[in-house]
């Protein structure tokens, strides 16, 4: 307890008057960031299951418009799909939750709630979190908000089928589904505060000595960042989240406008609202959000090149600061999600101009990265693949995002499958390939044992193959004009009638990249058990301090045997002279 | 094991890890409010006509209530300097003190929101009695909240003071900046609702 | 130790009362001001004025905001920043609407 000998090592294991928890509190209610950590990724992974699996039956659809689904049609109930044929608002609920499912309950849980939880305290040389309890708080908020989502597909109506952004006046009318969606996000959204605080603290506070912030793992400041976005941008989505709640339930009018007529009969409400206002409060939030799904993996994938080219990221100060100001940009575009609601040329070349100044970032932080690949020792270990796939499809994910971003040529790709296909270029085989890439990299630290390398490539190949069979035709359909959100594919419309065949082309693709991931789902139970052991605890001779001070797995309390002091940056691979191919950070002779 | 700067300050940040966090979260509640601000503004400028706050709603009564809580937030700190001045039944005056300005604004409050549902004025009737009752009902569950953390430091909390003092201390003061806070929503919300 | 700490927290607590003073005196002159009959846009400016002044107040000396560290002033000014943008960003979106009857 002495804090007088702080400076060298600013905590201790104490073993005076410590009494081993019980089951409950070790593993149920933990406030270890490992086992948090290892939580996050257990439930985020069934979810990304699930939001998969409803995608999967949406596909169907799309597929054979009218046709009844196979092996689990009865199943979905008579309600929702009548004979086994989705009803057109079943298939929006399939949407409308997909979307959620994968980006609140799937995507940021993994991305943050587990690689960020385990992998930050690990790489700052940090015992646990700052607030350990918050930490089991925040996990424990966000199981009851999905559950709650899960649970809304049983009320009566169905669950939220007005499209994850939830559009009022249409939102505000919905079925009881949508103010279960509401309820959840709430939780969602508390659960989410907490883990920000928590990570920014952490961040700041308990650093290792000698761990300034330009020594940091790109990693750490990607994670830095996106906790500054999640804590400033969430709270006004969790305002009008009360708001429309307000609506829906106190019979206020917060986006109803006056005057609106539903099913022939005029809404008896006192009107006088805004629907826009809706939109401006969820893309305050939700355009911060897609950073917030995108800086991990990028995180990730600068790890992974950085050790498998056994030399330094190119740019890491350019990228740092060029992270730095993205995630303030964020903050200043979301409107060019608005273009088409009437804002005039005013407004619209404001936000179309800060959304051509945020691609600047993001183009100095992937050049960098590729440009990290020059001159280096490419070790094509399995994280590495998926770390490298990450880089184009990012890149065809960012391209097709500017004609989004410029008011002009929005207006004939908004709303279409364009749209679509740009943003899962981003996450699908963007963010996940990158978090893929991150399990065969961290799995080894959290258990002990490698994944297999040959599925591992089987793995690879399969998904990236597929994940652009499904989603590259999306842009042939956005610019033919094919709608977003239509139950028939669009298979009603003239003028989508040229590019209707994809339909079947994505659907095929969809499902064989269901297939693609059975090698890894085996990988992944069959290593935990049977995978080989790895013999010294960095695995894969990196530099950063999970893997050079801590054993695999860490310390059960504490992390370290040592608490490790950082004598040098991240990534000193292939220093000219030194001894070693590497020197791990808190290595202090150069050697 | 223990979490460094949990009760001893940070030398290149100057700061310990509590102090950090609320304020980290009092960040994020001025985006909260922020947002509820933003509408109450865009939802008046496109209204057609819109009352002035002094005609439906009771000034006084608010007036008081802003009274009471600024007097909350002296007590507040003072119960904080008690601590560090390690004047511990000062400190349990203060904050019982507190507390009871606390209730006073709920009791008060309730009075207001009384008032309003005998007249049948509901957040359904209009969209300024909807952000009116939005907008004061978040700001009363904070004010709840609060009440529940100081009524825990006043009571059974108030047991560390004699194994950690420090550590303690800590605790009431922040508390002490989230009671602030509440009080500064307040601040701008009186004029905004009641007088305009 | 604990002399300095007492001294430095009697010197405090001057402040606290001089403050509160402050501020019940400046809730007493909105109130009068507010009921004075005057233009909307007045109204609103004074209100918010004195609005901010008890809000620093309270800020500076009950939260020691005035002898608060760097990391939470750059907090607070980032805050600041993302709070105008989204108080008038879209009030100015409104202002910029085509095809409706303009607000007034």
């Amino acid at each position: 307890m002495s804090n007088s000998a702080d400076a060298a090592a600013p905590y201790h294991v104490t073993h005076a008057g410590h009494h081993e928890p019980g089951f409950w509190q070790k593993y149920v209610f933990s406030q270890d960031h490992k086992i948090i950590g290892v939580q996050y990724a257990v439930t985020s992974l069934l979810f990304l299951f699930f939001g998969f699996c409803l995608m999967m039956i949406m596909r169907w659809q799309l597929a054979f418009p009218g046709r009844p689904v196979p092996l689990i049609g009865s199943l979905l109930g008579e309600a929702s799909a009548p004979g086994g044929i989705l009803s057109p608002e079943f298939y929006n609920s399939l949407g409308a939750m997909h979307g959620t499912i994968m980006v609140f309950l799937g995507v940021v849980p993994l991305a943050v709630g587990a690689f960020g939880n385990y992998v930050v305290p690990l790489q700052i040389g940090a015992p646990d979190m700052a607030f350990p309890k918050l930490n089991m708080m925040s996990y424990w908020l966000y199981v009851p908000g999905g559950l709650i989502m899960l649970a809304s597909f049983f009320a009566p109506g169905g669950a939220a089928n007005s499209g994850w952004t939830a559009y009022p006046p249409l939102s505000d009318i919905a079925t009881t589904g949508q103010t279960m969606w509401l309820l959840g996000m709430v939780f969602l959204i508390s659960s989410s505060l907490l883990g920000s605080v928590n990570f920014i603290t952490t961040i700041l506070q308990l650093r290792a000595k000698g761990l300034t912030f330009m020594r940091l793992p790109f990693f750490v400041w990607a994670q830095l960042v996106t906790a500054f976005l999640l804590l400033l941008a969430f709270p006004p989505l969790e305002a009008a989240g009360v708001l429309q709640l307000m609506d829906r339930l106190a019979g206020t009018s917060f986006f109803l406008p006056s005057g609106l007529v539903v099913a022939g009969q005029a809404l008896g409400v006192s009107g006088g609202g805004s629907p826009l206002l809706w939109q401006h409060l969820f893309w305050f939030l939700a355009h911060p959000e897609v950073y917030v799904l995108i800086l991990p993996a990028l995180g990730i994938v600068a790890e992974i090149i950085a050790n498998n080219t056994r030399k330094p990221l190119f740019g890491y100060r350019s990228m740092v600061y060029a992270t730095i100001f993205l995630g303030f940009m964020s903050f200043l575009v979301w409107a060019h999600h608005m273009f088409l609601t009437g804002m005039g040329t005013a407004i619209n070349t404001f936000f179309q101009t800060t959304t051509m100044i945020i691609s600047i970032p993001s183009v100095i932080i992937l050049s960098a990265l590729f440009l990290s690949l020059w001159g280096g020792s490419i070790r094509f270990t399995t994280p590495m693949l998926f770390a490298l796939g990450f880089l184009p499809m990012f890149g065809i994910g960012g391209l097709t995002g500017l004609p989004l971003g410029l008011s002009a040529t929005d207006i004939p790709l908004h709303d279409t499958y364009y749209v679509i296909g740009h943003f899962h270029y981003v996450v699908a085989p963007g963010t996940i390939l990158a978090l893929f890439a991150g399990i065969y990299y961290w799995f080894p630290k959290v258990t002990g044992r490698k994944m297999n390398d040959r599925l591992g490539k089987m793995h690879f190949w399969g998904t990236i193959i597929f994940m652009n069979v499904v989603f590259m035709p999306m842009f042939i359909q956005g610019l033919a004009g094919v709608s977003r959100r239509l139950y028939d594919g669009g298979a009603q419309y003239a003028h989508a009638a040229p590019v209707l065949e994809w339909n079947l082309v994505m659907s095929i693709g969809a499902w064989m990249l269901a297939v693609a991931q059975i090698p890894f789902v085996v990988n992944f139970f069959r290593s935990i058990w049977k995978g080989e052991r790895v013999t010294d605890g960095n695995t894969w001779s990196a530099t950063t301090l999970e893997w050079s001070a801590a054993p695999s797995p860490p310390v059960a309390h504490g992390n370290f045997a040592v608490v490790p002091t950082v004598y040098r940056g991240p990534y000193e691979y292939s220093v000219p002279g030194a001894s070693a191919g590497f020197i791990p950070q808190n290595v202090q002779e150069k050697g | 094991m223990e979490i460094p700067y949990n009760v001893t300050v940070r030398p290149d940040t100057g700061l310990y890890n509590a102090k950090l966090g609320i304020w980290l979260f009092l960040a994020s509640e001025v985006m909260l409010f922020g947002a509820l601000f933003s509408s109450y503004i865009l939802l008046r400028v496109a209204a057609p006509e819109w009352p002035m706050g002094h005609t439906i709603l009771n000034v006084p009564l608010a007036t008081l209530n802003t009274l009471v809580l600024i007097s909350s937030s002296i007590t507040m700190v003072m119960s904080w300097a008690a601590l560090k001045m390690k004047k511990f039944s000062a400190f349990k005056m203060w904050m019982g003190l507190t507390f009871l300005l606390g209730v006073g604004f709920l009791i008060i409050k309730s009075f207001e929101y009384g008032a309003k549902f005998a007249h049948h004025l509901y957040p359904s009737e209009n969209t300024f009695m909807a952000i009116y009752f939005t907008l004061t009902g978040l700001h009363g569950l904070h004010v709840i909240g609060g009440m529940i953390v100081n009524g825990y430091l006043w009571g059974p909390g108030s047991k560390m003071w004699k194994t950690e003092p420090e550590r303690f201390t800590n605790r009431v003061e922040v508390a002490g900046l989230y009671w602030h806070f509440v009080d500064l929503v307040w601040i701008f919300l009186f004029p905004v609702l009641y007088l305009l | 130790m604990s002399d300095a700490h007492t001294h430095d927290a009697k010197k405090h607590i001057k402040i606290y009362v001089i403050v509160f003073v402050a501020l019940a005196l400046l809730t007493a002159v909105t109130v009068m001001v507010a009921s004075l009959e005057h233009s909307v846009t007045l109204a609103v400016s004074v209100a918010l004025f004195i609005a901010v002044v008890k809000g620093s107040l309270v800020a500076g000396y009950f939260m020691h905001l005035i002898s608060e560290r760097k990391a939470i002033y750059s907090l607070l000014i980032l805050t600041g920043i993302l709070f105008v943008a989204l108080l008038f960003l879209p009030l100015a979106a409104l202002f910029d609407q085509q095809g409706v009857a303009h607000v007034s």
